[in-house]
């Protein structure tokens, strides 16, 4: 059984992470309006950019914001820009839609391409938020 | 970009945040969290339904084609429920601890599965309504 506190507690994370990612994906809609319908380059670049944007801020504050980082941030505000923002700003489902119509249109080439270098730049850049954060701490 | 897709999406992206934190909070809790399964299971069951949605824009249209709808549930709550950044996160906190195989497996069920899943959502809907 929660206490009140625990309640509160639970409640305060929930609301960090769904206006974190409420906020987040709207910055994910924006971003694909000015990289799609402004500059009119492709949509699988959109959902890149969003996804290397998203895991180089989610451990660039993660570690900024772990007990030895340099930010003291409490549990909620953490989640409000991990969980919440980030979580939001990045998408697993769209670069997933996208590598499969990229499939069916018989694409294997580009399909393959595209999903191995979104997650591989993705990861790289988490790394480099990562060693940035890192390397301030110190 | 009006103001209702903003909206729309808003809303969506906070409905998407809060069931990915609930979904992952909850398979964490109930298999551990030596292994990120519970992002792997809000990506991968993610990517169901967007698969699925897909599907149903293609095969039946109507209400699933609209625009405004495609802003709420494709890219408010799907976007906002699924996750590249934890994913990220949690791998790299794997190769991190040494655990470099459970990482690598990570990607390649990530990648692997979500694509699939996405496939059969699509391909189950366009079979059932087409």
């Amino acid at each position: 059984m929660m206490s009140a506190n625990d309640r509160q507690t639970a409640l305060r994370l929930y609301l960090a992470v769904g206006c974190g990612a409420a906020v987040g994906s709207l910055a994910r809609f924006l971003c694909g309006y000015v990289i799609v319908s402004l500059l009119g380059l492709s949509a699988l670049l959109a959902t890149a950019f969003v996804n290397v944007v998203g895991s180089w801020v989610i451990m660039f504050f993660a570690t900024m914001t772990r007990p030895d980082g340099r930010l003291m941030v409490g549990p909620a505000g953490r989640q409000l820009v991990t969980g919440g923002f980030c979580g939001g700003l990045t998408t697993f489902s769209a670069m997933s839609l996208d590598t499969f119509i990229l499939l069916l249109g018989g694409d294997l080439g580009l399909a393959t391409t595209y999903l191995v270098s979104v997650v591989v730049l993705s990861l790289a850049s988490a790394w480099l938020g990562y060693a940035v954060a890192i390397r301030i701490s110190r | 970009m009006t103001f209702a897709a903003c909206a729309l999406v808003l809303i969506g992206g906070f409905l998407g945040g809060i069931s990915r934190f609930f979904l992952s909070g909850l398979v964490g809790r109930s298999v551990g969290e030596t292994f990120p399964w519970g992002t792997l299971a809000v990506n991968v069951s993610g990517a169901l339904a967007i698969g699925a949605f897909a599907g149903a824009a293609r095969s039946v249209g109507g209400v699933f084609s609209a625009e405004l709808v495609r802003d709420l549930i494709v890219v408010g709550l799907f976007g906002g429920y699924t996750t590249v950044s934890s994913f990220c996160l949690q791998t790299l906190n794997l190769a991190l601890d040494g655990e470099r195989r459970l990482a690598a497996f990570n990607i390649v069920a990530s990648a692997a599965l979500c694509v699939l899943a996405v496939a059969l959502g699509f391909l189950a809907v366009v079979r059932v309504a087409g």
